[in-house]
């Protein structure tokens, strides 16, 4: 009977425990699922069809670094109640903030073109033309946006978390050989040697990891939910196990593009999408249902980050919380970049592949700007007290500026002079 | 439109205003590595607008 109590008493504690963290869960899963958007997607499909399965060990060492940049924005935003961009302003002056402010601002705007540029591709595949795909997602996105209650919002967005996921049946049905998974992508090694290539490759995978608008997304995420510091912990697991899907998730889609389409030279996901049809209809389908999503859900989220983080610096109403006449600014600039956005996909001739890889690339070439001021933010004693940065976590953090910043440099060079890695 | 502009820019002034003084000491060190890196990156961005223009033409 003692046992049966005991048990009984485990399995309580741990359903509260799992009910506790339903009610936390939410920015880390949505900010790091959002990150497999349309132009994630297709980063990971190239990936997957240029290297086959040789770059999965290079996506695995991203879990890491995704978890230990976005759990500061946890820490902080619990911490400060407020956004990532106020917080650069109040910390560093005005000359530093607008520099951060215009930085995210342009290079949201940029990849919110890469949803849509994902969306209307997909939906192409099914015979929907752009104009109506940009249309429909603009009506979609103030459906879900102008109900008035964050909570609603998270919870949509959690519903778009969970297609995400629809790459995983898709690798299975494909029948990838494990034993090549594991001989070819856990080892590491760098597919035709060190090359400017390669190096972007490298960059994309890791700007569609870890990009700059994720930062502010949480942090105003987490400052909207109104968590506190006991929430942390939560948060901290929120953002791990965020981690782990994104990761999972573009490892699916690697196998799915590295078995059926290696050594093949795709541009886009849409691309890859409608080469996958002609092998399995039903894999293809979902390469391009997925590749909708991702582009919905990104565009949800940046274009928030955006409007979340113009709302803290102009003192404007700037919560999902409040209605469209309680915060008109707030929706005035989430409507603006999402309709500007739209339209540029819709120029007849943009060179629209291009634009989605290299809106990656200068992400991750401007994130280690915005990292270094969070990291900075994280070391005051006087607002972070006890939650402030340990040297283990400046370690990493400056490690993964440093990367990011080398990385980037070996792609100028290569560019510079294209001979020098070939 | 002007008045719109106006208020635009007398927000910015406000902005400026308030966030006058950095909250966070910064040594001249600190503060020139910031810059440094600043540049620094925003040259890395016109190298890869500057690939970008030579792969769409």
């Amino acid at each position: 009977m003692n046992v049966f109590s005991k048990l009984y008493y485990k399995l309580r504690k741990m359903w509260k425990a799992i009910q506790l963290y339903l009610v936390i869960a939410g920015p880390g899963i949505v900010v790091m699922v959002a990150d497999n958007d349309a132009g994630g997607i297709t980063t990971y499909a190239a990936t997957g069809a240029k290297y086959g399965y040789h770059l999965i060990w290079f996506l695995l060492l991203l879990i890491p670094v995704a978890y230990y940049v976005q759990e500061m924005t946890v820490r902080l935003g619990a911490v400060t109640k407020r956004g990532l961009a106020e917080a650069i302003f109040d910390g560093f002056g005005a000359t530093w903030g607008w520099f951060a402010l215009v930085d995210l601002m342009l290079v949201n705007w940029l990849t919110l073109v890469t949803e849509f540029i994902g969306m209307t591709a997909a939906l192409h595949i099914f015979g929907v033309p752009p104009w109506l795909t940009v249309t429909a997602v603009v009506l979609l996105m103030a459906i879900i946006v102008l109900n008035g209650r964050y909570w609603t919002w998270e919870k949509i967005a959690l519903l778009f978390c969970a297609l995400n996921l629809i790459y995983i049946p898709a690798a299975f049905m494909i029948h990838p050989s494990v034993s090549d998974i594991v001989k070819h992508g856990l080892i590491p090694n760098f597919p035709g040697g060190f090359n400017g290539q390669l190096f972007f490759f490298l960059m994309a995978n890791i700007g569609t990891t870890i990009a700059p608008w994720m930062l502010f997304f949480q942090q105003s995420a987490v400052v909207d939910k109104g968590m506190q510091e006991k929430d942390i912990p939560w948060g901290k697991f929120d953002t791990l196990l965020g981690s782990a899907l994104t990761v999972g998730v573009a490892i699916f889609i690697v196998i799915v593009t590295g078995t059926t389409l290696n050594g093949t030279d795709i541009a886009s996901a849409g691309q890859a999408a409608e080469h996958l049809m002609q092998t399995d209809r039903y894999v293809g389908a979902f390469m391009a249902i997925g590749l909708f999503d991702a582009g919905l859900l990104g565009a949800i989220c940046i274009s928030l980050a955006s409007s979340w983080a113009f709302g803290e610096i102009f003192g404007w109403a700037h919560s999902l919380n409040q209605n469209i006449k309680q915060a008109p600014w707030f929706y005035a600039s989430y409507f603006f970049a999402l309709i500007t956005s739209g339209l540029v996909v819709l120029i007849p001739g943009a060179p629209l592949v291009l634009i989605t890889l290299f809106v990656q690339v200068i992400a991750v070439t401007l994130l280690p700007a915005a990292l270094v001021f969070l990291i900075l933010l994280l070391n005051d004693p006087r607002t972070m007290g006890d939650y402030r940065n340990s040297g283990w976590q400046n370690l990493i953090g400056g490690f993964i500026v440093a990367a990011i910043v080398a990385l980037s440099s070996l792609y100028g060079i290569s560019i510079m002079f294209p001979n020098l890695f070939q | 439109m002007r008045v719109s502009l106006k208020r635009l820019f007398r927000k910015i002034e406000e902005i400026n205003r308030r966030y006058r003084t950095p909250r966070i000491a910064m040594s001249r060190g600190g503060r020139a590595a910031l810059e440094f890196l600043r540049l620094y990156l925003l040259f890395l961005v016109c190298l890869m607008v500057y690939k970008f223009i030579l792969l769409v033409n």
